[in-house]
């Protein structure tokens, strides 16, 4: 077994806002070893983002940590100052955002950011760390470094700015990196590049990924093992076969059930998932899936479902797994 | 199962908790918040605004201050007292001590009196009135004038708004103080004597120069208020639901009151009332230096200015409407802000 | 029966916007340029491309939201729009039966108007209620109709998820009566079990008032899933229409055919097994779009002809057209 390099327990996190507290993190647990890549599933609003930069210390204003326990790579996250996160930050987790606009200094050319980011975070002088750019440039499969270097973001496509983000991301061979729905703003052709690239330098360096997404098709065949969250709770978690094959929680089978096949012949009709989204600021008492379940029980609605074990790698929190196995049980008595 | 029996929860668990729950049950989970529209909700942040709030109870006292309280006030502004000239505050002069002496009740002159001997106090109050009069006034002709021309200019597009806003871009690069002065001259004469001919009569208890301040400010002022609300204009014309709209067969007559406006209305109130400390301020300036309103009736810049000469014997002179303009000002700035923060949140930046 | 009658019918429809310039240095984004298609009562035809390719600008050009820089139009029979004859007819006969549902959930609804007015405002336009009462009446039954209540219609639009306001905007369309509606990526901003529900809804509304849709979205999937015939739309051309099973499956022009590979499938095994084919490159601006075809700047079979000659949009088989000089080479 590699060694483990995140451990988060219980984590609870809130925004307060104005209307009130905006519960987004219901107690999420979940460990990832060294070279794992995890993918985060679910809806906007599920908290998967909030998990992911919360490991960076990235909390905006006016979300606050409340509750559990975040360890990564030998630092207790829930205990640390923004001081102490600027030195993990691209140095031993780093992000790659949705938008590679927006998180790209338009005033300044290429070379000029990623220099800055090696600099910061090693002794390296300019001609080395330019030196390095231009190698971090090849190894994200950019062309001509030497004269991307110099260009300035606009000058770049959107696929090309998102490879750029990847180099800076890399520049400090990081031991998470955290892809938060890295090829969204993409267009379907671009994705397959970027998904391809970034399965080429997992391959060769070896960090651990978590790849937040919203789309099941990106993490069936990025990701090793899956995280399916709903209103700040992971409801589901297995590796990638599991989740897809044998779908323990009524919300993940509705996700899967509710995304149209491309090879039929025959037009089936798809099969939704019922009602909104939970408003956060008032989530139900039991499960938060509950007033979007089919198979809803009256316990669903008042009780928060415990964790079920399907497997050594694969558990679920939902009343009717309780059910069978207190079916099962009451048989055997 | 193992797993189960180590789970405290399960010694409670029974079948009945199983049973399938019916779609009432489901729905009552789901609440709504309670309705709140723009007006409801920008409001309910005002009144969390502390500043905002003690600002506003600031403005109502002012207007009390300036239009209620002199009707009340035992002296007018013109009247003029023999005798007492130049009294100190809760000062009497020789024939109002006789009368106290003589058991009469006389009320004080709180902030005394000018050297013409009329009470302080109420001058201030209708200096007040004036200064506060020109500033609503002017604020609505600048919101008039502003939001047609820019709205004009953004809805009819192309040309029409290039040779438009290159209009303002001129009016703005006149330093307006100098235009001012100008202006005020230029139009002192034509007015003078527009007054004195029938139906024009109305202006000489308003005086030609309170005349001239509008026509300034309606000639300069509203630049800043256009170009606002031509970039506003822009945004919202492109707009989906714009589009959507002219999809559904819209007249353009029907989009700019239905969608344009309604979605402006925020960024004018905003506007406008930080628009009306701006005109308090040029409005007291001109009246310093001589161009404002005419006498008998005061504008706290002319108080001002008469209490210039006596600055060493009597400071309250000065200190009195000096003060006065710079709470105005303070508080409609400070209440425009929070109007801003409430209702118009987007333009904070 | 009407099936086979062509209600919309665009031929060399051109959409050039200015961009800066002046004189001969005059620039244009060629956003569409030389599109024909014709779409048949009751059926849906499905635009797909990324972004810039066109898709958007079609649909909005094709209801003279901006008005076309050249090509026809045709409605029911009746000629809308001919740049050649400076023909362009009074929309606002054709505003009722021709409507649009946006993509923007949140940019496409009024934040100042209550649901109900938002809803009413097509009501209101064509006086299509008699009285208060009636057109009360009429927006609860719209609302009701995509799924909503009665209780919705004095609220304002953000106090609705994404998918509460996009059925929203559905019943806005939906209030004029209308017999196509262009559906401009409806389900892009949606989450995948919000999609789905609106996808459903779709073909419910399809089935019940008969009505034709052109269905623009960037998702294959989805467009697959509502339409009869796809059009695949790359830098303002389009280069590929067959019957959706077809294209899906015997696509013959290479950018469709990287772009269907190029879709992640949500099933680990097939996405494990599936050879990608990766297209090299980024789409060109539509600014200064390549001579001859437009995609071999990226295409694995490109020659000196594609660079010469702009390839014809042609049937290749029976309702199946493509515009490629090498569909032989293509396998």
């Amino acid at each position: 077994m590699s060694e483990k390099i995140l451990d988060i327990k219980d984590e609870r996190l809130s925004f307060f806002t104005p209307a009130g507290e905006v519960k987004a993190l219901n107690g999420v647990s979940f460990t990832m070893n060294q070279g794992d890549v995890l993918g985060v599933v679910g809806e906007s609003g599920s908290g998967k983002s909030v998990t992911a930069y919360s490991i960076m210390g990235l909390t905006a204003y006016p979300g606050k940590l409340v509750g559990g326990k975040v360890w990564f790579n030998g630092h207790e996250i829930e205990n640390m100052k923004e001081k102490d996160f600027r030195k993990i930050r691209g140095n031993e987790v780093s992000i790659i955002f949705q938008d590679p606009m927006t998180s790209l200094n338009p005033v300044y050319t290429i070379g000029n950011q990623i220099v800055e980011v090696i600099r910061l975070h090693t002794d390296k002088n300019k001609a080395d760390a330019w030196a390095r750019a231009k190698e971090l440039l090849e190894l994200v499969g950019i062309n001509e470094p030497e004269k991307r270097l110099k260009q300035y973001p606009h000058e770049l496509s959107g696929g090309m700015r998102q490879r750029v983000m990847i180099a800076i991301a890399l520049a400090c061979e990081p031991k998470l990196l955290i892809a938060d729905e890295p090829t969204t703003a993409l267009d379907v052709t671009i994705q397959a590049q970027i998904l391809e690239l970034m399965q080429d330098l997992r391959k060769k360096l070896g960090m651990s990924i978590i790849m937040i997404t919203h789309d099941l098709g990106v993490v069936a065949s990025m990701c090793e093992k899956i995280a399916v969250m709903y209103a700040g709770h992971i409801v589901e978690y297995g590796t990638t076969d599991e989740i897809f094959y044998q779908p323990g929680h009524e919300y993940t089978k509705g996700l899967i059930n509710s995304i149209p096949k491309l090879n039929t012949a025959e037009h089936e009709r798809l099969v939704p998932i019922e009602g909104t989204p939970v408003d956060l600021l008032n989530p139900p008492a039991g499960c938060p899936f509950a007033p979007r379940c089919k198979n809803c029980m009256k316990i669903c609605l008042s009780k928060m479902p415990p964790r079920t074990e399907l497997s050594d790698t694969h558990y679920t929190y939902c009343w009717l797994q309780q059910k069978a196995a207190f079916e099962k049980g009451e048989k055997a008595e | 199962m193992e797993n189960i029996k180590k789970n405290p929860l399960s010694l409670q668990l029974n079948a009945e908790d199983f049973l399938p729950a019916s779609n009432e049950e489901k729905q009552s989970l789901v609440v709504m918040r309670e309705s709140v529209n723009f007006w409801k909700d920008g409001i309910r942040r005002l009144k969390k605004n502390k500043i905002a709030m003690v600002s506003f109870v600031f403005i109502i006292a002012i207007a009390i201050f300036a239009y209620l309280l002199p009707a009340v006030w035992p002296y007018s502004y013109s009247e003029q007292m023999k005798g007492s000239n130049n009294l100190k505050p809760f000062e009497y002069s020789a024939s109002e001590q006789a009368r106290i002496d003589a058991g009469e009740k006389v009320f004080p002159h709180i902030l005394g009196t000018d050297r013409m001997g009329r009470d302080f106090a109420v001058r201030i109050m209708m200096g007040t009135r004036v200064s506060l009069s020109v500033g609503l006034i002017a604020s609505v002709l600048v919101l008039i004038i502003g939001a047609t021309y820019g709205a004009v200019a953004a809805f009819a597009g192309g040309w029409v708004d290039n040779i438009m806003m290159r209009i303002t871009d001129i009016l703005y690069t006149i330093p307006d103080i100098l235009l001012i002065i100008l202006l005020g001259m230029a139009l002192k004469d034509p007015l003078d004597a527009l007054a004195t001919k029938p139906g024009f009569k109305w202006m000489q208890t308003l005086g030609p120069n309170m005349i001239s301040i509008f026509i300034i400010f309606a000639l300069l002022y509203w630049v800043g208020m256009a170009r606002i609300v031509r970039s506003q204009i822009l945004i919202l014309k492109e707009s989906e639901y714009v589009t959507a709209a002219r999809a559904l067969g819209a007249s353009s007559g029907r989009i700019i009151k239905k969608h344009l406006l309604t979605n402006c209305i925020g960024t004018l109130i905003v506007t406008t009332t930080l628009q009306i400390p701006a005109s308090i301020f040029t409005e007291s300036y001109l009246s310093f230096i001589g161009l404002g309103v005419a006498a008998p009736l005061p504008s706290l810049g002319s108080l001002a200015t008469d209490a210039v000469k006596g600055m060493n014997t009597y400071p309250h002179l000065l200190i009195a409407p000096a003060l006065m303009i710079s709470v105005m000002i303070l508080v409609f700035n400070l209440f425009g802000d929070g109007l801003r923060d409430a209702f118009d949140p987007k333009l904070k930046n | 029966m009407s099936e086979h009658k062509t209600l919309v019918e665009v031929q060399h429809l051109q959409q050039y916007f200015p961009a800066g310039g002046v004189g001969k240095n005059r620039k244009y984004v060629q956003a569409v340029d030389d599109v024909s298609f014709a779409i048949r009562k009751g059926e849906t035809l499905g635009l797909v491309g990324e972004s810039g390719c066109g898709k958007t600008t079609t649909g909005r050009t094709l209801l003279r939201l901006y008005e076309p820089t050249g090509g026809k139009i045709y409605y029911d029979g009746n000629l809308l729009f001919d740049k050649d004859n400076k023909i362009a007819v009074d929309m606002l006969p054709y505003r009722r039966r021709m409507q649009i549902v946006f993509q923007d959930p949140y940019a496409s609804l009024d934040p100042r108007m209550t649901i109900g007015d938002i809803v009413g405002e097509g009501i209101d336009i064509h006086h299509l209620a008699e009285n208060e009462k009636d057109r009360h009446d009429k927006i609860i039954a719209l609302l009701e109709r995509v799924g909503l209540n009665s209780e919705h219609a004095n609220r304002y639009c953000h106090e609705f998820s994404g998918g509460q306001r996009q059925r929203v905007g559905i019943a806005r369309a939906l209030a004029v009566n209308p017999e196509f509606i262009v559906c401009d990526e409806p389900v892009s901003a949606l989450d995948v079990s919000i999609q789905a529900q609106v996808v459903n809804m779709f073909e419910d509304l399809q089935q019940e008032m008969g009505l034709t849709y052109l269905f623009i979205a960037h998702d294959l999937s989805v467009v697959k899933h509502i339409s009869n015939r796809i059009g695949v739309m790359y830098l303002g051309k389009m280069v590929e229409l067959a019957d959706s099973y077809e294209l899906i499956t015997h696509s013959i022009h290479p950018y469709t055919r990287s772009l269907i590979s190029a879709i992640p499938v949500a099933d680990p095994i097939t996405a494990r097994q599936s050879k990608r084919i990766v297209l090299q490159g980024d789409v060109p601006s539509p600014l200064n779009p390549p001579s001859g075809c437009r995609f071999r700047t990226r295409c694995p079979y490109a020659d000196e002809q594609c660079a010469n000659e702009v390839p014809e949009f042609k049937e290749v088989s029976t309702g199946h057209w493509a515009a490629c000089h090498h569909l032989d080479r293509v396998k």
